[in-house]
Formats: structure tokens, C-alpha cells, sequence
């Protein structure tokens, strides 16, 4: 009877819970802790519900202006990150494919470094890293038109060379930055944090990100099929080059949404797909959205804890690494597949 | 529903691969296409799918140039059964299946309950519905291979493509999946394989395409291409051409090598 009840799709709706829960927990928890009741009381009075406060202004004010839209942030970034590794996998099908495969993450952390010594202000960070990461994928893109052979090796190929170059230049600007603040700077932005998140950095993302994740959760059926090779898909009906260059622009825009307001937070998009896979297997029907919401629910435990743990906050993204790598380890020399009944 | 080959060359650059090939196939009939390794029987299946489209000549299906076709409509009118398949990732036979359905889905659609009913009545009639919920995976070559006629069959195509089906697997599964072939031409599909068995295209197809050299060397029943000299033209081979059962079967044994004698 365990068997019947946990279908893919219960447990895309046990996920679905999972994250609620999070997120109400993640109110709780911190330093300026705000019990259920008050949380509830503030997030209805901002929807516009006539309730009279029963809380501090402080409260209010460590709700709505810095602890909401930091849960909003990790939300998204990991719904984001994960969601555009599933499809990076499924499009180029590679289990080894992960969100900064064409360069999104190496060419927001140029630009982001660029603005950094040009002493922009936070707004402007997050703009010069998604248009550098924006840019970046165009450029790799456009260079693999030009190889020879294989369209998917040459990309993936083209990604990782201009990935390296970027690199490079962000080491360079590094060199150049002023070692007393601009450097530290630099650096703490590119191990990734979620700590300077604001409601202007979550409008700003709000709408690509958006734009991105909705095709990519209606096109998870075309996914699928595309998995097969462009040849199979062709005679099935499904133009494998059309969806693939249609899933990278979607995938291309989230991965460098979040990138510019997270920094480099690695490994989400390349261990919660295959931790998905094992849970609802790959069907993108149910991988698409559980992945989406798994990386939702990773990143904001992990947020929490970085935000918790210490009093300076560790950066994320160290976390997922020394997380991520050892479970990605788990995941492949554990037992097989199970998803057979 | 039939398909008209006529005047189809076919060049990877320089190198020309197909000639001016030309054939076509009714309703309800089965074809097989012989011919040795590296000839272009692939090419000529590829361009065929519409998977190649630098050809010359036209490939009609019904009466319309397949040219015209967009993806979606040309699956419509095509399926296609690859030798074997290995996705990357771990699909449910059922979810395999079930993909077959997407040519008659919109881009950002997912299958319903009707695709889901069309699924399981195509693995009932290729007699696999026992393995719908089993990883294709772990399939033995002969399911994987009844699992993607399923698929093809609920792509509602008329026309089946099969290239080469029998390659991989055992024997008995090379009969089984031949016979399954066979009795979807009956019904009414077009089926279309490629083979390097002559002796059981003759005893499965209704004519046989003999293709050498990207040509065709000759085309016809198979009584009239399952010769000596057409086995000696086609595959360079010195072979006996026996009769069997009133010339129900006909098996190719060759000349140079004796039979070991039989002791009493």
C-alpha cells in the first residue's frame, strides 16, 4: 500500500508541503526569532488583511524588509538553479550537465567583478553580472555555431573554453582590485551569499526569472522526448534543435537571474536533479517541478544555516560544496536506480 | 497509405551514396530492403524520415511530396523503429511508450488520459503489457525492440520504417518480431525494413529490394530476387539457392563449403 500512495505525484505534493513548512520555519529561526502567530499576523496585514498588530515594530520590520525577501530569494535561486540543471541534462543528455555549462556563472562573475572595481553600487553588481552572464552565453553560443561535427559536443565544448577565459579575466581584475576592500569584496561576492539580499534585488530578478522557469516547467514533456536524440525525436514529431535552443534561452535567463543576486552557488543544479531522479525518476513531468522545488527546499536549509550557524554567516556557497560534493558522491556509488516497481 | 520513391540520389559531399532509386510500396505490404553493409540502406531510410533533406528526387507519401511535411505532420505519416535505443536516462517502458504520442500533442502540453489509453492498448497489441511499469533498461534486446514498435504504433502513423529490427536479438526473438511485423502489414500498415537476412525476408516480406552500391540492383517478388545470381551480384557470395516445402522457404547455402557428412 506504501507503494500506491507515494506516486511521483504525491511526492512532487509532499515536496510542495516540505517547502511551506520551510519557509514559515525560516521565520523563526535567527537572530530577532518571530513566533508563528505574529509571522502570520505581519505577512496578512502587508496582503492588505484588516488585522490589528500584536507585534514590535521591530518584528515587522525584520520580517518584511530582511528576513522575506532573503526566503524569497533562496526560493527562487534554488528553484532556479535546479530546475536549469534538469533541463541542461535532459537537452545536451548529460547527467553530468550542470546550470554554468555554457558559462553563465564564469560570466557573471566577471562582470560582477568588474563592476565591483568600477565601486558600483549593489544594484549595479547585480546588473553588470547578468548582462556579463547574459553576454557570455550568447558568445558561446555563437562560437559553437562555427565547429565542426557534433552541435551539442561543440557547445558544451565552446562553454568550457570561454568559461576558462572568463575565469581568467575575473583572476586578472582580482590582481587589479585594491587588496584592502575591493579585493575581500570581489571575493566574498563570488563565493556566493544570500545575505545582501533586498526587495530591489528581488524585483529586479523577479521577472526574468519567471519568464524562464514557466516554459521550462510547460515545455517537461517535450523534455522527455528530446532525452531520445534529435533523430528519434524528429520522427516522434518533436523538433530537437528547435526545443533545445528554446530550453537554453529559458535555462540561460534563470541561470543568470540568479547568479547575479546569489553569486556562485555551485552544485544545487547538478546534485538536486539526480537526487530527484532517484525520488520521482526521470520523467521531467515530475522531475521538472520536483526539481524546482527540491532546489528550493535545499537552499533555503542550507540559508538558514548559513545564516545561523555563525554570526557571520558562512557564504552559501561554500556550503552546497561541502555538502553537495560528498552526497554527490553517496548518489553514485548507492544502490542503482530504484525506481523500478 | 503508400510511399513513392522516385529518382532519389543522395551525396555526403563528393561521395555519392544513393542513385536514382526508385520504388514504392502499397497499403498492407511488406517490404524488405537487402543489401551489404555500408551500401546506403540507412541514407536512404534517413532521407526517406525526412531526417536527411539534401537529396534529389521525391519521396511521395500518398500522393504528397514528403518535403512539404513539417515535423509534426511527417511523424504523423512515418514512424520509425530504430535498431535499438539507449536513452541516457532511465525511462519506465510505459513513459517510452507514451512518447510516441507526441506528435499529436501541443509543444507545451503533457499526455492525458487518452494518450494513456491509446499507450496501453499499443503495448497490448504488440503483447507486452505485462512490462509497462518495468525500466526499459532492463529489457532484453527482443522487448526493447517490441517496445518501440508499441511506440510507433501509438504514433498512429500508417507507414512503419524498421531499420534492421532484427540485429540484436536472439533467434527466437528475431521470428517474434518479424511476425509481428508481418501481421501489422496484414492489417493495413505499410511496413518498410531493412535486413541482411535474405532467407527470412523471403519467408516474412511480400517483395524484396536488392540495393548495391547505392543502386538497385533489382526489386520484386521473393521468389524473383532470392537467387543465385542475385545473392552472387548482392553479396559477392557463391551460393546454392535450395527450395524448400514447395517453395514456402528458400535457404542459401554456400558453395565452397560442404556439408559435414552425416554418420549412419
Amino acid at each position: 500500500m506504501k507503494q500506491a500512495f507515494l506516486t511521483p505525484r504525491n511526492k512532487i505534493i509532499l515536496l510542495a508541503v516540505l517547502l511551506i513548512v520551510c519557509i514559515l520555519g525560516s521565520f523563526t529561526l535567527g537572530h530577532y526569532p518571530v513566533p508563528l502567530p505574529q509571522l502570520l499576523g505581519i505577512l496578512g496585514k502587508h496582503m492588505g488583511l484588516p488585522i490589528l498588530p500584536f507585534w514590535t515594530v521591530q518584528m515587522e520590520t525584520a520580517v518584511w524588509n530582511i528576513r522575506l525577501p532573503r526566503v524569497l530569494l533562496s526560493v527562487l535561486v534554488g528553484a532556479c538553479l535546479a530546475g536549469a540543471g534538469a533541463s541542461y541534462q535532459g537537452i545536451f543528455q548529460n547527467p553530468m550537465a550542470s546550470p554554468d555549462i555554457l558559462g553563465a556563472s564564469a560570466g557573471a562573475g566577471f562582470g560582477a567583478a568588474l563592476a565591483i572595481l568600477a565601486g558600483l553600487s549593489s544594484v549595479g553588481i547585480t546588473l553588470g553580472a547578468f548582462l556579463c552572464s547574459l553576454g557570455t552565453v550568447f558568445l558561446v553560443f555563437t562560437v559553437s555555431r562555427h565547429a565542426n561535427g557534433d552541435r551539442i559536443l561543440g557547445l558544451v565544448l565552446a562553454g568550457i573554453m570561454v568559461s576558462s577565459l572568463f575565469q581568467a579575466g575575473t583572476s586578472f581584475i582580482k590582481l587589479a582590485a585594491d587588496p584592502t576592500n575591493k579585493l575581500p569584496q570581489i571575493t566574498y561576492w563570488l563565493m556566493g551569499s544570500l545575505s545582501g539580499a533586498k526587495w530591489q534585488e528581488l524585483g529586479f530578478v523577479l521577472i526574468p526569472m519567471l519568464t524562464g522557469l514557466i516554459p521550462l516547467i510547460l515545455l517537461r514533456w517535450q523534455l522527455n522526448v528530446v532525452t531520445m536524440g534529435d533523430d528519434e525525436a524528429r520522427a516522434m514529431g518533436v523538433n530537437a534543435p528547435r526545443i533545445r535552443l528554446f530550453t537554453v534561452l529559458c535555462s540561460t535567463l534563470v541561470t543568470a537571474s540568479a547568479v547575479s543576486v546569489s553569486g556562485m552557488i555551485g552544485w544545487v543544479g547538478l546534485v538536486i536533479p539526480h537526487m530527484l531522479r532517484r525520488l520521482v525518476g526521470s520523467d521531467y513531468r515530475y522531475l521538472m517541478p520536483g526539481s524546482m522545488l527540491g532546489g528550493s527546499v535545499f537552499l533555503l536549509i542550507v540559508d538558514n544555516v548559513s545564516r545561523n550557524v555563525t554570526t557571520a554567516g558562512i557564504p552559501i556557497g561554500i556550503l552546497t560544496a561541502f555538502i553537495g560534493a560528498p552526497f554527490f558522491l553517496w548518489l553514485i556509488t548507492g544502490k542503482g536506480d530504484h525506481y523500478e516497481h | 497509405m503508400s510511399i513513392e520513391v522516385q529518382h532519389l540520389s543522395f551525396s555526403y559531399g563528393s561521395r555519392q551514396v544513393l542513385k536514382d532509386i526508385s520504388f514504392s510500396v502499397d497499403k498492407g505490404e511488406f517490404l524488405s530492403i537487402l543489401g551489404p553493409n555500408g551500401v546506403g540502406k540507412s541514407t536512404l531510410f534517413r532521407c526517406m524520415l525526412g531526417l536527411l533533406s539534401g537529396y534529389t528526387g521525391t519521396v511521395m507519401v500518398d500522393g504528397v511530396d514528403a518535403r512539404s511535411f513539417s515535423v509534426r505532420e511527417a511523424a504523423k505519416h512515418i514512424a520509425y523503429i530504430p535498431q535499438s535505443s539507449r536513452p541516457v536516462f532511465n525511462y519506465s517502458v510505459f513513459d517510452i511508450v507514451l512518447m510516441g504520442r507526441s506528435s499529436s500533442l501541443s509543444p507545451f502540453r503533457s499526455p492525458g488520459k487518452q494518450d494513456n489509453d491509446r499507450c496501453r492498448w499499443a503495448l497490448d497489441k504488440a503483447g507486452i503489457s505485462h512490462l509497462a511499469r518495468r525500466c526499459y533498461h532492463r529489457l532484453s534486446g527482443g522487448e526493447q525492440q517490441l517496445v518501440l514498435i508499441a511506440r510507433a504504433l501509438v504514433q498512429d502513423a500508417p507507414i512503419l520504417m524498421l531499420d534492421e529490427p532484427t540485429a540484436n536479438l536472439d533467434f527466437g526473438n528475431q521470428l517474434l518480431v518479424l511476425q509481428q511485423a508481418r501481421s501489422l502489414a496484414q492489417e493495413g500498415y505499410t511496413v518498410i525494413q531493412t535486413t541482411h537476412h535474405p532467407e527470412q525476408s523471403y519467408l516474412f516480406s511480400d517483395r524484396i529490394l536488392a540495393v548495391q552500391n547505392g543502386q538497385i540492383l533489382t526489386q520484386g517478388t521473393p521468389a524473383q530476387v532470392l537467387t543465385q545470381e542475385t545473392m552472387k551480384l548482392l553479396y559477392g557470395v557463391d551460393v546454392d539457392v535450395v527450395s524448400l516445402y514447395q517453395d514456402k522457404a528458400r535457404v542459401c547455402i554456400p558453395k565452397n563449403i560442404t556439408p559435414q557428412e552425416v554418420s549412419p
